[in-house]
């Protein structure tokens, strides 16, 4: 073991965990401020319960021994995970980086079904779909399975994480149906100071996210970083100048979506491509994306927060760019089109169409299950109260006038049995 | 009709009061979220206002509040220093 890579690792863990409360700020202030509290849940929840089902089974399922689909339940329960060395670090601090991961990528559904579901058959969907969706993709591309066998090249997630979150994203919005207010009423962000801040946080976070996928304190790991910084760059300016053009006008809103476009993007590529190889992609992702937003808010698909187009379009252009840009001079492992190998680009492609039907089948199917015990949404009534006095019994923003404090229930004096006692018509008994 | 004011208000309307939890501390919310209209009309106005609002803000539960017509003494225009109808009709 290299304690250099030990320490490295240990930090990108701690940065891709802020990463999700990081996306409850970045969603929380993009909904109405009567679901802000229930939106940012959906993605602090995850810390809990996909945490829990990641260390139960899901672990095992991506990363034990086993076929090209799954992996046995060797791992199960955390049996056998303990101090000795998983590559050039413990192997208990490879589970937990692994596992900040897929607690992210579950929360990052949330935005297709914000200010509408209702939140125990969420978590109990989060339960299902960390186990049965993304521990066997993540087994698919990094647990030895049948596409890293392929030769896909998914340096940090672009298909694992956001491809698959997407599709799981575009059934979820789907299956809930759009929210009762979609299309009839102006629905405005409420805090888009929220959302530059948890934007500015998830960039924060993804330099442990891509850097931190290079498992060690290494050259691919110095590569992944500078890629993480500045594929965004591109991004942010290539939007901004779209926003100029279209509105004359570039909004804080967009400016932080850009930015989450832009790392979504260079995800699969961080550790594959050269710097400016991976500008030339952050200034590419733009465009889809930026289109692919305008062209969703006209459909009747309530893709609240616009998963799909942000990362499902973002994670499928940086999928297939990197089968592009790819340089083995650079990342030693393998080329892309533009080098000579355009069979990567296939792989690419296969890849990302795989995860998405395997995500969108088996998302349809666990939220149809978690449906026929509880109902998914909630009522038009508590949808117009908001989500957060509904569901939560609490509210983002209280005045604090006129709350009159419930004291527990103490027992008090016992009443005296001499003392008359009035009926309800006044009259004593 | 073309101009109002708008305040967003906490009132008590005779609803359910909310019980909300704040780490381990209960309390029961009496005043909920209002808005208050204020609107002036010129006279043959204040028929179909009312009944704009009615079917507008109604539910049907208990809190859906109150419209209470008032009469005004006297109506200034700032803009223009034009008084009482004049001042509340629209300019074209």
């Amino acid at each position: 073991m290299n304690p250099a890579d030990i320490a490295w690792m240990l930090a990108a863990t701690a940065l891709v965990l802020l990463m999700t409360p990081a996306l409850g700020f970045f969603y929380g202030g993009l909904v109405r401020s009567k679901n802000a509290l229930n939106t940012m849940m959906m993605s602090v929840s995850a810390l809990g319960v996909v945490g829990i089902s990641w260390a139960l089974a899901g672990y095992s399922i991506a990363f034990a021994p086993g076929n090209a689909f799954s992996g046995n339940l060797s791992r199960a329960f955390l049996s056998g995970v303990g101090l000795e060395a998983q590559g050039s670090i413990p192997h208990v601090l490879f589970f937990s980086y692994q596992g900040t991961f897929t607690i992210i990528t579950a929360a990052l559904i949330s935005g297709a079904i914000v200010e509408r579901m209702r939140f125990a058959p969420y978590v109990a969907f989060l339960f299902a779909w960390s186990i049965f969706v993304y521990a066997p993709v993540a087994h698919w591309v990094w647990g030895g399975g049948w596409l890293s066998r392929l030769g896909a090249l998914d340096f940090a997630g672009g298909t694992v994480v956001h491809v698959n979150a997407a599709a799981a994203a575009l059934v979820a919005a789907a299956v809930l149906k759009p929210r009762k207010d979609f299309a009839r009423q102006a629905i405005l962000p409420h805090n888009v100071p929220f959302t530059l801040l948890g934007a500015g946080l998830l960039w924060f976070g993804w330099f442990g996210f891509n850097a931190g996928s290079a498992l060690g304190a290494n050259n691919s790991a110095a590569l992944a970083f500078t890629n993480t910084m500045f594929a965004p760059v591109a991004t942010l300016s290539v939007w901004t100048m779209l926003d100029l053009v279209r509105s004359r006008r570039v909004t804080a809103v967009c400016g932080a979506t850009a930015i989450v476009v832009g790392l979504v993007a260079v995800t699969p590529a961080a550790g594959f491509v050269s710097p400016m190889s991976a500008i030339l992609l952050g200034a590419a992702a733009a465009l889809p994306s930026y289109y692919a937003l305008l062209w969703r808010a006209r459909t009747s698909l309530d893709d609240s927060l616009d998963v799909v187009a942000a990362h499902g379009v973002g994670g499928t252009v940086g999928a297939l760019l990197t089968g592009i840009l790819a340089q083995k001079s650079w990342n030693g492992v393998s080329d892309g089109l533009l080098f000579g190998n355009p069979r990567q680009l296939a792989i690419q492609a296969a890849a990302v169409g795989a995860v998405a039907l395997y995500s969108a089948g088996t998302t349809w199917g666990i939220l149809k299950l978690v449906a026929a015990v509880v109902p998914l949404r909630a009522s038009a009534r508590e949808e117009g109260l908001g989500l957060d006095v509904t569901q939560h019994g609490e509210e983002a923003y209280t005045q604090g006038e006129g709350a009159i404090l419930v004291l527990p229930d103490t027992p008090g004096p016992p009443v005296p049995m001499s003392e008359p006692v009035l009926a309800p018509g006044g009259g004593a008994s | 009709m073309r101009g109002l004011t708008l305040h967003r208000v906490q009132g008590h309307g005779g609803e359910t009061e909310r019980v909300e939890t704040y780490r381990g501390t209960t309390v029961k919310m009496e005043l909920s979220e209002k808005v208050r209209l204020e609107i002036g009309v010129s006279d043959h106005f204040v028929e179909p206002t009312v009944r704009a609002i009615l079917s507008a803000a109604q539910t049907g539960a208990v809190g859906d509040g109150k419209i209470f017509v008032l009469p005004v003494e006297k109506v200034y225009r700032i803009r223009t220093a034009e008084e009482d109808q004049a001042a509340v009709t629209p300019v074209g």
